[in-house]
């Protein structure tokens, strides 16, 4: 049975989680096997991963869960896996799920895939491929353990719906006490945080200064992007930390990045170039990032941002 | 305070990725090694500041073969007290944590450090592994660490946010932007480096259970195609059109 870790936060579930079922169920295809989802504490509507496949859903609820420890969490899925009989265990590759993976290898003897984003073949062995190298090269990984645990890097996979609802059955399992003690969850609300975001509007040195963000903020507003920087924004303190993305900072694969005004330095690219459509407005026809680009626009962003941001707005009104 | 320092080598961030003509192996002609970032940066540099303030010994460790000894002696010289190489080319991020939770599990570390994740192969997998072998708590992605007593209390990166967390020594953690700033090794450092301690240990029995078995490149962009200020009614038109992104 592939066992799917449904991540929820505040009791909801995320896109990730849906993606994940999808990603189980198809590996439970490729397998000729069956799926189920796992939901760790307190989650509304926990049925509906029946909807993208999940055969079955299972749930612990135990005061235990309400706040993230990692030993606690693998303690939980580690014994669900031995009550349910599971031999694949699917999280998503988010931060609570690297910081299970490794863990579920360690305490189940289990081959790992980290960031997977196919879904496995499993003629001649179970395979399956993930991204290496930030981005630069695909590894394929055979596993080999009667147990497996995958992470599904985000994005890669659209999720379905197959089915309908399933009733969702109680697991009774004993959790010893957390001990990493959680004091504050400070979390940018209003946005979609960039690991999770399908649409990214990231500017640069290019900018000049800080008091010039407005433009970049109203395209984002009006596509409903997320905001990110470069390496070197970030560090002159231009913008908050959290908005780097790059190889030091948050490597993501939105569906759009539109760069502006980032030169596009190997590092910076080695956490975006995943993502599936590039768009790169730069004045400096010599920019390395119009090489990585599938859109360039050659120009002043001062001109050109508020200019697409104009023809978005059109778009956006025909539609 | 007794601090372990996992290292790992890796290829440089500007290294040309090649591999043997049947995708088989990674072709290691003309890269450039160093030291990962993440675990030089801020996991090391937190780590010898941590020494600094309260006293104790920072000892680093890597998993691989006598090449890598560059690698670690640069850590020796950024400041580390001693180093212990397991001799072995290990497949999968198991094995390596395997060897590191054997020998850790005998020294009593109060804090293992790991990056966040080495720039290779991105797995983020070897410091939660560690955490698993000796049943430690573990925080991971942690960008601010500070130590008071027998209590360690960090920020972790979490998606769009931090979350503070607290726990007792001892504990494993990996270490994210912002932990320390890089240093530099000076030339009394690099002197002093080539006559510390770097013990080769043999490796433990352990299989590997996932291996990479086939590299590819990604398929080669498109060229890119280009538009002036005035065209930006048709650069949308083929994101909604062509794209599909809109």
């Amino acid at each position: 049975m592939v066992l799917i870790i449904a991540e929820s936060q505040k009791g909801q579930f995320k896109k990730s989680a849906f993606e994940a079922v999808t990603y189980g169920y198809k590996t439970a295809q490729a397998m000729g096997s069956t799926c189920a989802a796992l939901v760790l504490g307190e989650a509304a509507n926990a049925g509906d991963l029946g909807k993208y496949g999940a055969g079955a859903v299972y749930q612990i609820t135990d005061s235990a869960l309400q706040q993230f420890d990692s030993q606690v969490y693998t303690a939980a899925i580690a014994e669900a896996v031995k009550q349910l009989g599971a031999d694949v265990v699917i999280l998503n590759h988010s931060s609570t799920g690297k910081s299970l993976l490794g863990r579920l290898a360690a305490r189940l003897h289990a081959g790992s895939v980290a960031g997977a984003n196919t879904v496995p073949t499993v003629s001649g062995g179970f395979r399956v491929k993930k991204s290496v190298f930030s981005g630069k090269a695909i590894a394929e990984y055979e596993v080999n353990s009667p147990v497996k645990v995958l992470s599904l890097t985000g994005n890669a996979i659209q999720p379905e719906v197959v089915g309908s609802a399933v009733s969702v059955s109680a697991l009774q399992v004993s959790l010893p006490a957390p001990k990493v003690k959680v004091k504050e969850v400070i979390r940018e609300e209003g946005h979609v945080p960039l690991p999770e975001a399908e649409l990214v509007v990231s500017a640069g040195r290019g900018m000049k200064g800080p008091e010039n963000w407005g433009i970049v903020e109203e395209l984002a507003e009006v596509i409903g992007a997320t905001t990110a920087c470069s390496r070197p924004v970030a560090d002159v303190g231009w913008r908050p930390h959290h908005e780097h993305v790059g190889q030091t900072g948050i490597a993501i694969r939105p569906n759009l990045y539109i760069a502006i005004g980032i030169s596009g330095a190997i590092q910076h690219l080695a956490g975006v170039n995943n993502s599936k459509t590039i768009v790169v407005i730069n004045k400096d026809p010599e920019a390395p990032f119009f090489k990585a680009a599938d859109y360039g626009v050659q120009g002043d962003l001062f001109d050109v941002v508020p200019k697409l941001t104009a023809a978005f707005r059109r778009f956006k009104e025909e539609q | 305070m007794k601090l372990l320092v996992c290292v790992s080598k890796t290829p440089d961030t500007t290294s040309r990725i090649a591999f043997s003509s049947d995708g088989a192996q990674f072709d290691a002609n003309g890269v450039q090694y160093i030291m990962n970032p993440y675990d030089e940066w801020y996991a090391l540099v937190r780590a010898l500041e941590l020494k600094e303030a309260h006293g104790g010994t920072v000892t680093l460790i890597n998993v691989g073969t006598e090449s890598n000894d560059q690698v670690i002696r640069k850590g020796l010289a950024i400041g580390a007290d001693n180093a212990v190489r397991v001799n072995c080319d290990p497949q999968s991020s198991l094995y390596v944590a395997k060897q590191i939770a054997e020998y850790a599990g005998k020294e009593n570390f109060d804090i293992v450090f790991c990056g966040k994740e080495t720039i290779d192969y991105n797995s983020s997998e070897v410091g939660a592994m560690v955490a698993e072998f000796l049943d430690l708590p573990f925080v991971s992605f942690a960008s601010k660490l500070e130590v008071s007593g027998q209590t360690a209390t960090a920020a972790r990166d979490i998606e769009g946010g931090t979350e503070m967390v607290e726990v007792d020594l001892p504990f494993v953690v990996s270490a994210a932007k912002g932990m320390a700033e890089q240093r530099i090794p000076n030339m009394q450092g690099i002197m002093m480096a080539k006559r510390k301690p770097l013990d080769v240990i043999d490796p433990v029995p352990f299989d590997e259970l996932s291996t990479p078995v086939q590299y590819t490149l990604p398929p080669a962009k498109k060229t890119v195609q280009l538009f002036n200020a005035d065209q930006m009614d048709e650069l949308v038109r083929l994101l909604h059109e062509e794209a599909k992104v809109i």
